[in-house]
């Protein structure tokens, strides 16, 4: 690992005015991804930011007809939150599928969306429950949010503070890991809000995570696994690597969105 | 039997100390002035060594120094070396390749060291290792072991044109070619036995400390084998004559075979502290691990078995590519040979075999012993045929399989062994019944309609255990005999020490072996204590590999145990004023038979030190003995796995629903241990089968270098397991004893793949059957089926 | 360099150490609690897996300085030292939960914060799926889940020392 400085800020404005005076810093939220990286020498960021003295960025409360989650709120926090188990439950199962229980009891849902990685699960229910996430500056919804692979809408100085997932009629997620490394080979999040219906992919794109607008279509007629059966999706766009290839990807698209449905349904 | 003797379910000695955190593993070690080693390793599979600068490296802060491959030439430090000997064919001699610890002139593989940089601390060493400049010359790489001989394919080593290692064969061909001619019914099928990682979960370590003083080097090493490391770094690397040299191999967390070999980093680390006059710690990193420590399995393999009109195996040839990597590890060139040809005869009466095996050079991290060397391999080629063949004629694999067991004992097979004792229809039998062969239609149906579908799979596997006699495996190169030795010494008070050649390293041995000095002497299982892996507390001992622990290492305890009866009887004759010859040792009691005259195996042991009763001149002093035990034959430990599947053929994932085993180990010392033995290598057999796989791109890289693409199995991926035994005792040693460590990882492979491929009706399948393979297996016989 | 507070085992203990400093290496190096093991560089073997706050995190992916002020517990700080095994650890002793014993102290705290969340009566899924972030090369995990459900039953009513 290489040498940095800590910072251990206790408002968010520090922490944002720490991310624009020092030269290469990074917020440290729980952890799970960053560390492992420096530990590899894969990262070295001079300065880190750890958010976890800040005030007010944890917890879960209902807000009018969303359900506000706090930035470093774990994902054990998630799953096992009563209030989101009743509300949105396809959302405390996604946390409980993420990692490990060691895992969970640092990860953050902050740190998971603001990574973006292409095979994680949150951003697959950020974007399929068409969440808000707020920052010290904003509020992006997530069709704006995720920009490809560990990219995303926020700027350098910018620190997600909440998220702010809208309760859904119906709202599931089937994952199908990669057996090595636990992240999703293929996750696919649908929900039925209304009129409003998305089924969102992880793991699976070339681009990190998406939509899939002609399943959302052939399930606004009828909101079942049948109203999709046969339906794929093409293997041009879809991530291809020793555990999944393009087609199978796409295949297995196919198959856990019914699955979702199902479960959803 | 007694309540801790041989065949007691004992709970183990050693774990109070592990299940309290008070192991002591090598990186648990830290000796005073300590500093630390930072290996550079190649990031090239194959490249020429042009020029390394360590000018700025050493000069970085805490640096120690910056030593290469040059500066290890210069000491004359000697290369590793393959201590199995194997002759090819045309009777030339296989072509061991110079193997520097740190690679000199050519990297040839990516993870082969470079450089070693030594520092206060490990960051700091980190750092200075980045300034090291490297010049490489690019070369082609070379991975694929099939096109390892092809023209054109880069050469690695000069001694070794085409890459070839050896071209070794083994048995009849003429006989065999004569049984195909004559066959009703052959089955022929092609098959890669993939790569693995062998991943003990504590990774390699060395601590290498010099004594001035003395003039002596001592290492702490995570070794299976001290002695023979010892022996290696001093006969053949030249470190320190063997007198002068220490090896200690503390608590070992799991070695499954990669921890045998004498790798680069502790000569390293032994020939750095000298020069430096610094104990040197080098812990290898997980994603080190993937690089560095051997490999196993790695065979491209064409098999083809002759069938009778009645079903009976008639002939078997083998043509096998074994990868053996970059290098020759230390007893790599034996594994697709001695420990491979000779067991394809199975649990089988095959008239006729012949098997070719030509061992290539890659540039891949060398490849030696996994759990089963090689009997996996043979066990994957038997058993994969008999399965299909028997699907193929319609007959009951079950059935096919009874109709060619072995009946007789001892028998002869075509390739070598001489299998002394077995029993093969009662461990099917047995395992049909548990594994309610009879309902499996049923079952089958009931899958169906929840859109699965189901499969069984056999494996009625034979392994050679024990790896021995000394006089056999030197008739066919082995550069080492393999006995083992033992050492029972009494102390004054009765209790007792046993100094071992075998190391533990998960295998209980400080219980088990206790166990049987406890039982023998009669006195209670804490009075017994179990010393291992220490050269300056044991003479010699040849280590713990091949399951040879509890045949060859409790066999030389035996005998040991004997000579230690026989001297303690004498002191008892003195002390009972009778005749040696009426002496009686029974449940820890001395008697003088028929009277009620008795000492106690304490009296007598302290009556051995005091010697009053005796004269010197009549009798030594003391309670002391030690032995060598050379079996006379390999044991033959065989059974019947089954494995039963579910498969989700949307997904292409395999469930794998109940696994039944039943192994016929001969004596059991201690069954509780013995099943664990078994689940952990049913574990690794399903690794193998179903998640693991080492894969190389194009240019060398191994795509598969941690844990986040390596798949491991976890508890999610494994039923509970029905483990049941028979016995057939083992003639070859005292106890009947035939070994188990390694039976599990040999005999599940093939038991899982013959259930996928019966759950989805298709025999293409690769290793690991991942669900990707299990949906694109089905995809290809749709398109087949479509087709046609 | 930064300086850390921590409770460890029920003692409070400090130190100064670099900012790169994971708990793990704290504990091994700094304390010389040797039974927190490292088996991997991408926090999925579980061997070095400790309580913090009566939580299993694992140690290798923590620095020391985050967690200032909170107090651990290690395999060492499970029982009295001469005083009898937890309940836990008796049940991987009877149960032959362990062979090489490297992986042994992070399924323990594993299996201790399973029973804490999950409660008395684990079945044989549930420990399964609760082991995802902890491998074993040696057992096959069978007696490991046997000796987690055992452990689970005899930890009704268990004080956890604070030694």
């Amino acid at each position: 690992m290489y040498a940095f400085t800590q910072h251990r800020p206790a408002t968010v404005r520090q922490a944002a005015s720490l991310l624009t005076k020092q030269e290469e810093a990074k917020l440290l939220a729980g952890g799970h991804t960053l560390i492992p990286t420096m530990k590899l020498r894969l990262a070295g960021p001079k300065h880190l930011v750890d958010l976890s003295k800040v005030e007010g960025l944890s917890g879960i409360e209902m807000k009018g007809r969303s359900l506000v989650v706090g930035a470093m709120t774990t994902h054990v926090e998630v799953e096992t939150s009563p209030i989101m188990k009743e509300s949105i439950p396809a959302l405390a199962g996604l946390a409980g599928k993420i990692g490990d229980p060691a895992v969970r009891h640092r990860g953050t849902i902050g740190g998971s969306i603001a990574n973006n990685d292409p095979n994680a699960d949150y951003p697959a229910a950020v974007l399929g429950l068409g969440a808000t996430i707020i920052t010290n500056k904003r509020r992006i919804h997530a069709d704006e949010f995720f920009k490809g692979l560990f990219e995303t809408a926020l700027e350098d100085d910018e620190i997600i503070t909440k998220v702010q997932f809208p309760k859904v009629n119906k709202a599931a997620y089937v994952k199908f890991p990669n057996p090595a490394s636990r992240y999703a080979l293929v996750g696919v999040f649908v929900s039925k809000r209304s009129s409003e219906i998305r089924v969102v992919v992880t793991g699976a794109g070339a681009n990190g995570v998406f939509r899939v607008t002609t399943f959302e279509e052939a399930l606004k007629k009828r909101f079942g696994p049948k109203s999709i059966e046969g339906l794929t999706v093409p293997a041009d766009g879809m991530a291809s690597d020793i555990h999944g290839s393009a087609e199978y990807r796409a295949h297995l698209v196919g198959v856990l969105a019914r699955r979702a449905v199902a479960a959803a349904a | 039997m007694s309540a801790t003797g041989i065949g007691a379910a004992v709970r183990r000695k050693e774990d109070q100390r592990f299940v309290t955190g008070k192991g002591h593993y090598t990186d648990d070690v830290s000796r005073p002035g300590q500093c630390h080693a930072y290996f550079l390793r190649s990031p090239h599979a194959h490249a020429k060594i042009k020029n390394i600068d360590s000018e700025a490296a050493a000069a970085m802060p805490g640096v120690l120094a910056v030593l290469t491959g040059a500066d290890l030439a210069a000491d004359k430090i000697g290369n590793l070396i393959c201590g199995w000997m194997i002759t090819s064919k045309d009777g030339s001699q296989m072509k061991m390749a110079p193997h520097p610890a740190i690679a000199h002139g050519k990297a040839n593989y990516v993870g082969d060291p470079v450089a070693v940089v030594v520092a206060e601390t490990l960051p700091q060493a980190k750092d200075a290792a980045e300034k090291v400049k490297v010049d490489y010359d690019l070369l082609p790489a070379l991975c694929d072991p099939a096109k390892a001989q092809d023209q054109g394919a880069p050469q690695i080593h000069e001694v070794a044109p085409r890459n070839t290692i050896y071209q070794w064969h083994l048995g009849d061909a003429k006989a065999v070619e004569a049984a195909f001619k004559t066959a009703r019914h052959v089955t022929k099928l092609d098959f890669i036995n993939n790569r693995l990682v062998p991943n003990a979960i504590e990774p390699r370590a060395a601590i290498g400390e010099y004594d001035a003083g003395s003039e002596s080097l001592t290492l702490w090493n995570t070794t299976q084998n001290p002695h023979v490391a010892r022996l290696v770094m001093s006969a053949f690397v030249g470190l320190a004559p063997e007198h002068k040299l220490r090896v200690i191999a503390p608590d070992v967390g799991g070695g499954f075979g990669s921890k045998i070999f004498i790798y680069p980093e502790e000569v390293v680390c032994l020939w750095a502290a000298r020069k430096i006059g610094r104990p040197i710690k080098w812990v290898a990193e997980r994603s080190e691990a993937f690089l560095t420590d051997a490999h196993g399995r790695d065979h491209v393999t064409h098999a083809e078995m002759a069938f009778d009109p009645d079903g009976k195996v008639t002939g078997l040839r083998v043509k096998t590519v074994a990868n053996l990597g970059a290098y020759m590890s230390t007893f790599s060139s034996s594994v697709p040979t001695y420990l491979y040809g000779t067991l394809l005869s199975g649990q089988y009466e095959i008239p006729a075999i012949y098997c070719e095996v030509d061992a290539v050079y890659t540039n891949t991290v060398p490849v030696d012993a996994y759990r089963g060397a090689g009997r996996p391999e043979a066990t994957f080629v038997v058993e994969r045929l008999i399965e299909v063949g028997g699907r193929q004629m319609g007959v009951d694999p079950a059935d096919l399989r009874q109709k060619n067991f072995i009946k007789t004992f001892p028998h002869q097979t075509p390739v070598i062994m001489i299998y002394d004792a077995g029993d093969y229809h009662a461990s099917l039998k047995k395992a049909l019944e548990l594994a309610d062969y009879a309902g499996l239609a049923k079952r089958k149906r009931e899958s169906v309609r929840h859109d699965k579908l189901r499969g069984i799979g056999f494996s009625t596997y034979i392994e050679a255990c024990g790896i021995a006699p000394s006089q056999a495996v030197g008739s066919l190169g082995c550069g080492v005999g393999l006995w083992e030795s033992a050492e029972v010494r009494v102390n004054p008070t009765g209790t007792v020490e046993v100094l071992t050649g075998c190391h533990q390293h998960g295998q209980g041995h400080e219980t088990t072996f206790a166990q049987v000095v406890s039982e023998r002497l009669g006195i209670p299982l804490e009075n017994v204590s179990v010393v291992h892996g220490d050269t300056d507390k044991v003479q010699f001992g040849m280590g713990t590999y091949g399951s040879r622990s509890g045949a060859v290492g409790i066999s030389a305890i035996v005998k040991a145990l004997d000579k230690i009866e026989a001297k303690a009887k004498k002191v008892a004759a003195h002390m009972l004023e009778a005749a040696e010859g009426d002496i009686v040792f029974e449940d820890g009691k001395f008697t003088v038979a028929g009277t009620d005259k008795s000492a106690a195996w304490g009296e007598v042991a302290l009556n051995a030190y005091i010697a009053h009763k005796f004269a010197g001149q009549e009798l030594e002093p003391g309670l002391k003995e030690g032995a060598f035990y050379d079996p006379t034959n390999f044991t033959f430990p065989a059974g019947c796995h089954i494995c039963e599947v579910e498969v989700d053929p949307q997904t292409g994932e395999s469930e794998i629903v109940a696994w039944t085993a039943v192994d016929d180990f001969g004596t059991v010392v201690n069954p509780m241990i013995v099943e664990g033995q078994v689940h952990g290598g049913i574990a690794q057999g399903v690794g193998q089968a179903l998640l693991e796989g080492a894969i190389y791109d194009k240019d060398g890289q191994l795509v598969t270098g941690s844990l986040m693409d390596y798949c491991m199995p976890r508890a999610q991926d494994l039923p509970a397991l029905k483990v049941e035994m028979t016995k057939t005792a083992a003639p070859s040693n005292p106890l009947g004893i035939k070994g188990c460590g390694e039976a599990g990882a040999i005999a599940a492979p093939v038991a899982v793949i013959n259930a996928i491929t019966d759950a989805i009706g298709t025999e293409d399948l690769p290793m690991p059957a991942t669900p990707q393979a299990v949906w694109r297996a089905l995809q290809k016989a749709n398109d087949r089926r479509t087709a046609a | 360099m930064t300086a850390v507070a921590l409770t460890v085992n029920g003692k409070a203990v400090t130190g100064d150490v670099d900012p790169r400093t994971l708990l793990v290496q704290f504990l091994r190096e700094n304390l010389r609690l040797t039974g927190t093991h490292v088996g991997c560089d991408t926090s999925q073997c579980g061997a070095c897996v400790v309580h913090v706050n009566g939580k299993a995190i694992k140690s290798c992916t923590v620095f020391v300085w985050q967690i200032e002020g909170a107090n651990i517990t290690t395999i060492e700080g499970l029982a009295e030292p001469n005083g009898p095994l937890h309940p836990m650890q008796e049940a991987f002793r009877e149960h032959h939960g362990l062979q090489c014993g490297y992986c042994t102290p992070g399924m323990i705290m594993t299996a201790i914060d399973m029973v804490n969340r999950k409660g008395h009566e684990l079945d044989d899924p549930t420990i399964r799926h609760e082991l995802e972030g902890n491998l074993c090369r040696c057992t096959g995990y069978h007696n490991i889940v046997k000796a987690i459900a055992a452990g689970a039953k005899a930890m009704k009513g268990h004080v956890q020392v604070q030694s």
